[in-house]
């Protein structure tokens, strides 16, 4: 289970990409914005695609109420985010080792998988809810207080995934290169699941 | 029927005769549909233009900025004159910009702009302009397109013949169009010839911070030094002065003026005289001149007064000066892209009289000298001359060049930009003018680099060329596009002041340059409030000073009470915003200044002496956001006696 266990191995570490390349990213634009203000959310905080949207983005939303975007301090996700990143990414480096030297079967490879699986669903969970209470929890005193057609209050949740129309701005929202890497590490892991099964066979037979 | 076809034909007739009447009375106003110059000038809304020109408002003593070919105009840079738009003259930051050894001066006369080069092609680091009236020389920043350097040039009178660069921008040169007594005297006028000089002032500029200073005055005879031009190329090393009135005349110069038939040509080896000055040589003479710098990130001008120049007498140097009889008191000079001609536009005849660099040097080799003015030596006229332009034109001026071997001099009299062969020295085209041209520009077409695509020619008379405006009209330049044989037509348009001269340049070497916010970060202001809680407001004595920060949508403070009648109120204010384009403005009922524009990260300082008790507001004039009508607040002014303590707030009721 030699090439199982090294695309295994290759696969945990395309993981450790989330801590130089940002998970994702919200990209606002406005007929006065030609080029779009932009956050880059990383798995240890948010930072502004050029050096000042953070502060820009937080100027305007003070006029409809929403909080700053928070400091990396701030969420207890960003001090979390990275131990389970790199937890997972050792773990499925040594149940790679592991299943190279032959000790562990490729059913573990899967069960890497399901987990960091759970762990994703999760945290996107959780992100869209971050997202949710960014943008539907708003100081009372807001400047510009704006309803939906019924008359209920406007939410500025951005989208979790693609593109929304919200006042002036159009909101993208998309994954970015470090979740890329994630998607395709996870995809070598799945991968490293039916080599493996197929190299471990004919020893088990034999 | 066959009567009532001929009555047709007749008609036609008549009608082709009148339309042909009216085509020939103004050929260049069809232009536009004789063939496709509208697409030519047209520039899609968001697009961008190809090449930006830097075009000298004259008496407006700025310099305004356009984009070719849609000629259409970008921004006014205040350099000379106070500017109420930006508060340039008039901020406590920028009013050391516009002193002088005569004191605060707010204007001047803006002549020739010229953009820095490295070895002879535009590098778009600056844009330097002089001030005739008061002799100055300014340096224009093209990351921020604000004036960042003036430097005042003493013993001069009528700087006109500046600010041209040498081809590595190791000197932007100034000369002195109006002799005077140097030093300063008091003799009287017509004692000119002989006493009065004429100093040419090499101002050495750094190649890193680009920071001016005079290296050495060449003291010329009181002739009245007209234009110049830097040597390229082979010629790389000299610069060339016209002259006029070297009969030296002090009165009715038209006249007394234009009685020589020839003037001269001043070249000047600066490089002989800047190895003489490095080697010890030349005089310090007492002095008295300004020298004010502007920098970005104190965004305050200091003005130091300088005491001494270095003055170099000609004759001191052999070798390094020689005058080039040239006929008809000629006005430009010009050097050709290669640095072998040299053009002088003998201004009161039809000819171009075109001197060769290497017939110059080796009439100077084998001393072809007819006699000498104050010692100076005169070169032989047949021995430099290579050619002549024939009845090109009446009244010719200036001369620009394509790069391909054309030269385009404006003739003034006749009204009229002339494309002509620099080495058969025929004239190819010739296009009418709206109207008197005086200066021709085409992007680099000073430089060793020319990028011939279009010609500017900038006019002195409008007339009806526009929808009039009272007796007072804008001046008028015309666009043509110079790539095909003949010259094309494309464009009016109105500029500002009057134009001498423009510099222009491809929009791509300076476009990404240019700077958007200035980082609040790097602001080193003495009285900038950066982080928030710096805003507040100080007594001293009489003196209040308050610091102010700006954001959409408020000032803070902006509730201000404790201030009395007779003090004197700085508001020195910060603008916290750090997105592009997102000025605020400053204004306070009853100040007897300007209001301000504030940058993104910039501070800017007013001062207001509250002559009334009362309750007085001030807001923003920058329509910022949805809310800059909010963006207000107001100072309570007590009765000289009051013993209310100062205080301030923002957002407290």
């Amino acid at each position: 289970m030699k090439k199982a266990g090294i695309i295994m191995i290759i696969g945990s570490l395309l993981l450790l990409g989330l801590f130089k390349f940002p998970l994702w990213n919200i990209m606002l634009g406005a007929p006065q914005y030609p080029e779009p203000m932009g956050m880059d959310i990383y798995i240890t905080g948010i930072q502004g695609v050029q050096e000042f949207d953070i502060q820009n983005i937080d100027g305007l939303n003070h006029y409809i109420g929403m909080k700053t975007i928070p400091k990396p301090e701030e969420m207890w996700e960003f001090n979390v985010f990275p131990i389970v990143i790199g937890g997972m990414a050792a773990l499925g480096v040594i149940i790679g080792i592991l299943g190279f030297l032959g000790k562990v079967n490729a059913w573990w490879f899967l069960g890497w998988l399901v987990f960091m699986s759970v762990l994703g669903v999760l945290g996107m969970y959780d992100f869209n809810a971050w997202l949710t209470d960014y943008g539907t929890n708003l100081d009372p005193n807001a400047i510009m207080k704006m309803t939906n057609p019924d008359g209920s209050p406007m939410s500025y949740k951005p989208p979790l995934f693609g593109h929304q129309k919200m006042l002036n701005f159009d909101v993208d929202s998309y994954p970015a290169v470090g979740a890329y890497l994630m998607f395709a590490g996870m995809s070598l892991t799945l991968i490293a699941f039916f080599i493996g099964k197929k190299e471990w066979k004919p020893k088990y037979v034999k | 029927m066959r009567k009532s076809i001929n009555i047709s034909i007749l008609v036609l007739l008549i009608t082709g005769l009148f339309s042909c009447n009216t085509n020939d009375s103004k050929d260049g106003d069809k232009g536009a549909l004789a063939s496709n110059a509208a697409e030519k000038v047209y520039v899609a809304p968001g697009e961008h233009d190809e090449f930006y020109a830097f075009v000298s408002g004259g008496y407006s003593g700025n310099l305004t900025v356009y984009g070719l070919p849609s000629g259409r105009m970008f921004k006014e840079i205040p350099v000379f004159s106070q500017f109420p738009t930006s508060g340039y003259g008039y901020s406590e930051e920028t009013k050391p910009m516009l002193n002088t050894s005569h004191g605060f001066i707010p204007w001047d006369d803006a002549h020739h702009p010229d953009i820095s080069q490295t070895s002879g092609k535009l590098d778009g680091r600056w844009v330097f302009i002089n001030g005739n009236n008061t002799p100055r020389i300014a340096k224009i920043d093209l990351k921020t397109f604000e004036t960042t350097e003036i430097i005042e040039v003493p013993n001069s009178a009528g700087n006109h013949s500046s600010s041209f660069v040498t081809e590595n921008t190791e000197y932007v040169v100034a000369g002195t169009r109006f002799s005077v007594p140097v030093p300063q005297q008091d003799i009287a006028i017509n004692e000119y010839k002989g006493k009065f000089k004429g100093a040419l002032s090499f101002i050495s500029v750094d190649p890193e911070d680009g920071i001016m200073s005079i290296k050495f005055q060449l003291m010329m005879p009181g002739f009245n030094y007209d234009l110049s031009h830097p040597g390229r190329g082979k010629s790389h090393g000299w610069f060339f002065f016209t002259t006029y009135n070297t009969e030296e005349a002090n009165s009715l110069l038209e006249v007394n003026a234009s009685q020589n038939d020839k003037d001269f040509i001043a070249a000047v080896n600066w490089k002989k005289i800047e190895e003489y000055v490095n080697n010890g040589g030349g005089k310090m003479m007492p002095a008295n001149y300004a020298h004010n710098v502007y920098d970005d990130d104190t965004h305050t001008a200091t003005s130091t007064m300088m005491k001494e120049v270095l003055v170099v007498d000609p004759l001191e140097v052999p070798g390094a000066v020689f005058l080039l009889p040239t006929p008809k008191s000629p006005h430009g000079v010009d050097i050709d892209p290669s640095g072998e001609y040299i053009i002088g536009n003998g201004k009161l005849s039809a000819d171009l009289t075109i001197h060769s660099f290497t017939k110059m040097i080796s009439a100077i080799e084998n001393k072809k000298f007819d006699g000498d003015a104050y010692g100076i030596p005169i070169l032989k006229f047949e021995e430099i001359l290579r050619g002549t332009v024939k009845q090109a034109g009446l009244g010719p001026l200036h001369t620009e060049f394509d790069g391909k071997g054309n030269g385009y001099t404006t003739f003034f009299i006749s009204s009229e930009l002339v494309k002509w062969d620099l080495e058969t020295l025929e004239v190819i085209d010739r296009k009418p003018n709206y109207y008197s041209v005086g200066h021709v520009m085409i992007p680099g077409g000073n430089s060793a680099h020319p990028f011939g695509k279009y010609a500017v020619s900038m006019n002195k008379i409008t007339k009806d060329r526009y929808l009039p405006t009272g007796p007072e009209l804008e001046h008028s330049a015309q666009l043509f596009d110079i790539t095909g044989e003949k010259m094309e037509l494309l464009l009016d348009f109105p500029t500002h002041g009057e134009p001498h001269y423009a510099a222009g340049i491809p929009a791509s070497i300076i476009k990404e340059n240019s700077q958007k916010i200035y980082k609040l970060a790097e602001n080193e202001h003495e009285y900038a409030a950066i982080a928030n809680g710096d805003a507040r407001v100080e007594r001293d004595g009489n003196e209040v000073h308050v610091y102010m920060t700006m954001i959409r949508s408020h000032f803070t403070p902006d509730n201000i009470e404790g201030i009395k009648v007779g003090d004197k109120v700085y508001f020195h204010i910060t603008n916290h915003e750090q997105d592009f384009d997102v000025p605020h403005g400053f204004a306070m009922i009853g100040a007897n200044s300007s209001g301000l524009l504030i940058m993104p990260g910039q501070t800017k300082t007013t001062v207001w002496e509250p002559k009334e008790v009362g309750v007085w507001p001030f807001y923003c004039t920058d329509f910022c956001s949805a809310l800059h009508q909010e963006m207000q607040g107001y100072v309570r002014v007590s009765p000289k006696s009051s013993k209310l303590e100062l205080s301030w707030s923002l957002g407290e009721d």
